[in-house]
């Protein structure tokens, strides 16, 4: 099937319900390996048992730059070719890295609490986080604010790419802010490398958390676009009535 | 700092990580229910794609 | 008179007549100000400390609000369209419209904010470098925040989705404002290299705002 085919709506649906399950089973596999070697891995030396929090932490944050980076490739398809199927993309991809944004920031927090004794601290990675968040919640705040879908993605194309020129600027600024601030809690990850026995389980787990991350993309694409022809439908149903 | 009291947040986090993700693919799955039975109760009213004249048409409402 | 100074002197005339609403920026700016202190407490060695942080807080949000109707009220009374379908680049259109809005609601905000300061019991160095970095940063503010103004032209409840959009992508610029404006009053840091990088900032944010504001108006107004 070549990539062009993928394009209409129709065939990209015939291809997600066959890959869908699939994908999800491979998915449930890899997760239970990396769980496993998570479970299996060393106490670091400093941290402790708390390092464990680290597998679900760090592909989480991984996961929620990812989301953004899909988005801005999909704002790209909408502005440029006027794709509905990058639409579908951007709008499906927003709540998934919205979620990992989130867990990334909960997982953060209960790893900081035995860490640094609190809860939150406004250290320059969870600081550029949150403000992600915030962001993923502005532009799903406006896929909801506009009525008509075509148009909803084209604003919401514009605020991504904005967006993504923005965020390294924020990661940038925090970063300067937080040693200008607080030098004192920087944090470190067990000296500067990781050990391999560590190193494993994470890469392990960060291909789980990427495989978990678009086979949900993908169904929630597949909704978006059922959702899209229930709209369709509807409409066409309306007109003849009228 | 006991280790017990790391044990609890160890399995905070994971618990943590097990309902949002939970709540994702509920989420998804929920929503590709209620679609199919939007699309399958519009069909058994007879409002279907199928109804269309032309392909063509077909290919500019699903882009609208 | 070109069309860009047409527009110029127009939106600037609008904003000063009779419902045009540049003055009710400073009136909030003034507001907001005096409510921190009912807020914190009368402790003027922390509202000295706090000061150049609540100013900027204070005029990041009043350029904001004050942002809300900047096109929608053209897109309302079908200006928007003859803009749109003149031959004058969309693109400079939006930075005449965004200078106007600086000139008429940035602008008071520098001018009240030594006076406002006073009651923060700011010192004159503190003063003079918290009115530099306001004169320098706020055109930052407006010209991102016209992105929002443009996205939220067409939508009924505009105003607050403005603010939700526009408020995460200003937090460089306030950091670094703040920053420069704390050095005359705490900070470990230096004046010098903040403000360098809020000068870059607004010189950004005059490239990147109209044309994406200007996009964005092509966008929705199809």
């Amino acid at each position: 099937m070549a990539i062009a085919d993928l394009a209409n709506p129709s065939r990209f649906l015939t291809l997600a319900n066959r890959s869908i399950p699939w994908l999800g089973g491979l998915t449930v596999i890899v997760f239970a390996y990396g769980i496993d070697q998570a479970m299996l891995a060393p106490d670091d030396y400093q941290q402790g048992a708390t390092v464990k929090i680290m597998f679900l932490h760090v592909p989480s944050a991984w996961l929620g730059m990812l989301g953004w980076g899909l988005m801005t490739v999909a704002a790209f398809g909408t502005l440029v070719w006027r794709h509905p199927l990058a639409d579908v993309a951007a709008k499906a991809a927003a709540p998934i890295g919205a979620a990992f944004t989130l867990l990334c920031l909960v997982t953060g927090s209960l790893w900081g609490r035995p860490e640094w004794g609190t809860y939150w601290v406004w250290d320059a990675r969870l600081t550029s986080e949150l403000v992600l968040f915030l962001l993923y919640l502005a532009v799903i705040a406006l896929w909801r604010t506009v009525e008509d879908p075509s148009r909803a993605a084209r604003a919401a194309a514009i605020l991504t790419l904005v967006g993504a020129i923005d965020l390294p600027i924020i990661k940038f600024s925090v970063d300067w802010w937080n040693t200008l601030h607080q030098g004192a809690s920087v944090f470190r990850l067990g000296g500067s490398t990781i050990y391999p026995t560590i190193l494993m389980p994470l890469l392990v787990m960060a291909v789980a958390f990427t495989l978990l991350f678009f086979t949900l993309h993908l169904a929630a694409m597949r909704n978006e676009i059922l959702r899209r022809r229930v709209r369709t439908l509807r409409l066409m149903q309306a007109n003849a009535v009228s | 700092m006991d280790p017990a009291n790391h044990m609890g947040f160890i399995v905070a986090a994971y618990a943590a990580t097990l309902v949002i993700v939970g709540a994702l693919i509920a989420w998804v799955m929920l929503d590709y229910r209620a679609q199919q039975r939007t699309l399958a109760e519009l069909d058994r009213r007879g409002v279907s794609r199928r109804s269309a004249p032309a392909p063509a048409m077909e290919q500019a409402k699903e882009q609208a | 008179m070109t069309p860009l100074a047409a527009i110029l002197v127009r939106d600037m005339r609008i904003a000063i007549r009779v419902g045009g609403g540049a003055l009710i920026g400073v009136l909030f700016f003034v507001v907001v100000v005096t409510l921190i202190p009912f807020a914190v407490g009368p402790d003027l060695p922390l509202l000295k400390r706090i000061g150049p942080a609540i100013l900027w807080l204070a005029a990041l949000l009043a350029s904001l609000l004050a942002l809300d109707r900047l096109f929608s009220s053209d897109h309302e009374d079908g200006s928007l369209d003859l803009i749109l379908m003149s031959r004058a680049p969309l693109e400079l259109v939006v930075l005449a419209k965004g200078v106007a809005h600086w000139l008429t609601t940035g602008l008071p905000l520098i001018v009240a904010a030594p006076l406002v300061g006073l009651l923060l019991n700011l010192d004159a160095p503190a003063e003079l470098t918290l009115v530099v970095t306001l004169l320098v940063g706020t055109p930052a503010l407006t010209f991102i925040g016209l992105i929002g103004a443009a996205i939220a032209v067409t939508l009924q409840r505009g105003g607050l989705l403005l603010a939700v959009i526009v408020l995460p992508l200003t937090v460089p610029v306030l950091i670094f404002g703040v920053a420069a404006a704390n050095a005359a009053v705490v900070g470990p840091a230096p004046f010098g290299t903040p403000f360098t990088i809020l000068c870059a900032l607004t010189l950004a944010s005059l490239v990147v705002g109209p044309f994406a504001a200007a996009a964005a108006l092509r966008q929705e107004m199809e």
